[in-house]
């Protein structure tokens, strides 16, 4: 009997030094929760993994893609958690900031400061008060897509300047019959581009970043925009039930109407190219669209070159595989797989300038060429303000376009949502 | 009082507890055992994911909280203050009530007229059985996805109307802000008729067949044997539909949040989208806490009224009784 136990004892703990000896020389695992659920974002990320994993013997990237619908929450959930996933996606701006008041988002200032200036201004919404605690891997801003075969056909000639050209471009349109801007209205956040750009126009810069940092949109020209935008959707460009329509989802989505010629533009993200070529058979769409920025406003205190958008990219956790973590940013952001992101059209405008030498399409250089010539990159509002006044923005946005609200609604939505 | 007679009387009542006790021991232990076996696992599984939810829920719904801080700003009733006070939330509720109240008015004629149909001796009647409880196997997610791609503006549901020269009737479906709960609810009966009907059939099942017949031979018209005999012997069933329903409907979620995510403009938020929204995609935990604790006091107050008013004779197993009432 005693001589059993004393035998598994010994199987035992012989059992236990070997694989405490195995964990030692284990490579380490690191969890990487992305949202590359999609081709060719899947592709591009699944090989980055492969490829980071194979220049290594001692870090093993697990590649874990997440529906987008479901990856902020699961985020939200994980970092309450002991054991968040080491490398995460996200967009900067000010939820990152909330994400780092649970302690568990590293900060990578001192392990990125050699290579992090060479992704220049791109870095800047990745910081939490000057630290570094992220890194973007493409950026974004908003425009009208249009389609060139409708705008011809209608007689538009060049691209609306201002928004005298933008209107009476609208008018063109509708007379051949076509939904002159598709609107996503039942995301809401589509409905917010066009506030937001409005106020981007009408304020004062500075004026602006102050009151969006501060969450306090008392500025007149907050109500301006309200105004601009209430003006606007009353021209009626959009098409029959837009605050129905979803974004992104299905052809009957905003994307889907343009890329099936139903309507002829649409004001969204760079990545709406991709999303359109998803959802109609056209495969000569990407030569058949144009891009041209939002139209100056007369007498706006805005920049007309200001831009608005944002970017993807993602943030190390705290923990032991910290070092192995930024090491694997890093490698995101090199040139190489920035360009395979690149001419894969996963990503459009890419974080390392040189990268941009991808990119085959015109439309897409053209884009990529108002990005960097931009007077600044305005986040969009909801995510710059906190997360709950974000919110209120968009549904307060969202019921302009509904005839729900006056000018000062927005603004007085965020402010009540402090 | 004692009389000397009643000592051995009472020794012997003693000695005969006594003796009931020490055999009942091994009945007390089996039956424990039996009851903590059975019992147990469900306990067990209430107790985690429902009991303890809740009393977490209840404690976060007194806080300002968005899931990263540690919990520590008190507010008192602020949420629940902030969120009485919301016209949003406000229209959540009426939306609720209003789906519940549809249900009663509309889905429960509905299904229990088919259900008769159905019991009746017709041409392909278990294909029709199968046919109508088809979309109640479907997830809700699913019905969702597939009502929400037929009823885009000019999509397959408008053509087809139009095939049908019902031109005239076709409307924004669910970017009209007056009518976007109707379809809502018109799309939660084709979901949900099913299931009311599998119900009601099997309740007439267990109705007896020979009151029925004596009723038909006593010189009752159909209609009469259906109004006097079927319905109040159905009775039981329909308060257990009723409760299903209203309860299923102030719990109203996956339709909305697929179809419209509760807009346009609020018009057809419910009680649980509002929840979803303002918790997790705006980080406010605390108040959404605060949500969820009130969405449980509203259907709890409900089932609680409700098993108390109306289910407590079918509990108490009195058949008869809604028979006679």
């Amino acid at each position: 009997m005693n001589r059993k136990t004393l035998g598994v004892l010994a199987l035992a703990s012989s059992l236990l030094a070997a694989t405490a000896g195995q964990a030692f020389a284990a490579p380490v695992t690191i969890q990487w929760w992305n949202n590359g659920v999609n081709e060719p974002l899947k592709s591009i990320f699944a090989k980055a993994a492969d490829d980071y994993n194979k220049s290594q013997s001692n870090v093993v990237v697990q590649n874990t893609p997440i529906q987008n619908e479901q990856i902020g929450t699961k985020i939200t959930l994980a970092l309450q958690s002991d054991t968040p996933p080491d490398v995460y996606f996200n967009q900067g701006a000010h939820l990152l900031g909330d994400q780092a008041e649970s302690g568990k988002v590293a900060d990578i200032t001192d392990l990125s400061k050699s290579w992090i200036g060479d992704l220049g201004s791109a870095a800047g919404n990745w910081t939490v008060d000057g630290k570094q605690m992220g890194v973007p891997y493409t950026m974004h801003v908003v425009g009208f897509w249009y389609r060139k075969d409708l705008f011809e056909k209608a007689g538009i000639t060049g691209t609306p300047k201002t928004m005298k050209e933008l209107d009476d471009a609208v008018t063109k349109l509708k007379a051949i019959g076509v939904a002159p801007i598709a609107l996503g209205g039942k995301d809401r956040w589509p409905d917010a581009f066009y506030y937001d750009l409005f106020a981007l126009r009408l304020c004062d810069k500075d004026v602006m970043m102050t009151q969006l940092k501060d969450g306090k949109l008392t500025d007149q020209c907050f109500t301006d925009a309200g105004q601009a935008t209430l003006d606007f959707v009353k021209s009626a460009p959009f098409q029959d039930g837009f605050n129905g329509t979803s974004a992104q989802q299905g052809p009957g989505s905003s994307a889907g109407l343009v890329a099936n010629g139903k309507a002829a533009m649409e004001l969204q993200g760079t990545w709406d190219l991709g999303t359109m070529q998803g959802l109609t058979d056209d495969k000569e769409l990407a030569s058949k669209m144009g891009w041209f920025p939002f139209p100056a406003i007369d007498g706006g205190k805005g920049d007309p070159s200001a831009a608005l958008g944002g970017g993807d990219g993602f943030s190390c956790t705290t923990g032991p595989n910290l070092q192995a973590c930024v090491d694997f940013l890093h490698f995101l952001s090199s040139k190489d797989i920035q360009s395979q992101m690149v001419s894969s059209g996963a990503i459009t405008i890419p974080v390392v300038a040189a990268a941009a030498d991808a990119i085959t399409l015109p439309v897409l250089k053209e884009v990529v060429d108002f990005n960097n010539k931009a007077a600044y990159v305005q986040t969009y509002f909801d995510l710059s303000l906190p997360t709950a006044q974000g919110g209120a923005l968009d549904e307060a946005a969202a019921n302009l376009f509904a005839g729900q609200g006056g000018p000062s609604a927005v603004s007085d939505a965020v402010n009540a949502a402090q | 009082m004692t009389s000397p007679a009643a000592v051995p009387d009472t020794a012997a009542g003693s000695g005969q507890a006594e003796a009931a006790s020490v055999s009942r021991r091994p009945f007390r232990v089996r039956k424990a055992a039996e009851l903590s076996l059975l019992i147990g696992p469900s306990f067990i599984l209430f107790v985690l994911f429902v009991f303890v939810p809740l009393i977490a829920a209840s404690y976060y719904s007194f806080f300002k909280w968005n899931g990263f801080t540690p919990v520590n700003k008190f507010i008192g009733f602020d949420n629940y203050v902030r969120i009485l006070s919301d016209p949003v939330f406000r229209r959540g509720i009426f939306n609720n009530v209003f789906v519940a109240t549809l249900s009663i008015l509309i889905q429960l004629p509905l299904s229990i007229a088919i259900a008769l149909l159905l019991s009746g001796r017709i041409r392909g009647r278990t294909f029709l059985r199968v046919l109508v409880f088809t979309p109640y196997v479907l997830s809700e997610a699913v019905t969702a996805v597939i009502w929400l791609l037929y009823l885009q503006p000019e999509g397959p549901f408008d053509a087809m109307l139009r095939g049908m020269g019902l031109g005239s009737v076709v409307h924004l479906w669910l970017a009209d802000t007056n009518l976007v709960m109707w379809t809502i609810f018109a799309v939660a009966t084709w979901k949900y008729i099913g299931f009311g009907i599998i119900l009601f059939l099997a309740g007439l099942q267990g109705t007896p067949q020979e009151v029925r017949e004596a009723a038909m031979i006593d010189g009752a018209n159909p209609w009469q044997v259906t109004r006097f005999i079927t319905l109040p012997l159905l009775a039981p069933t329909i308060r257990i539909w009723i409760f299903l329903s209203v309860v299923g409907s102030m719990q109203l979620f996956d339709l909305v949040w697929i179809m419209t995510l509760g807009g346009p403009v609020g018009a057809s938020t419910t009680m649980a989208t509002y929840l979803i929204d303002r918790g997790f995609r705006r980080l406010q935990f605390g108040y959404g806490s605060a949500i969820a604790i009130l969405l449980f006091i509203i259907c709890f107050v409900f089932a609680l009224f409700y098993q108390r008013y109306a289910l407590r004779r079918d509990i108490e197993g009195a058949q008869t009784g809604a028979v006679g009432g």
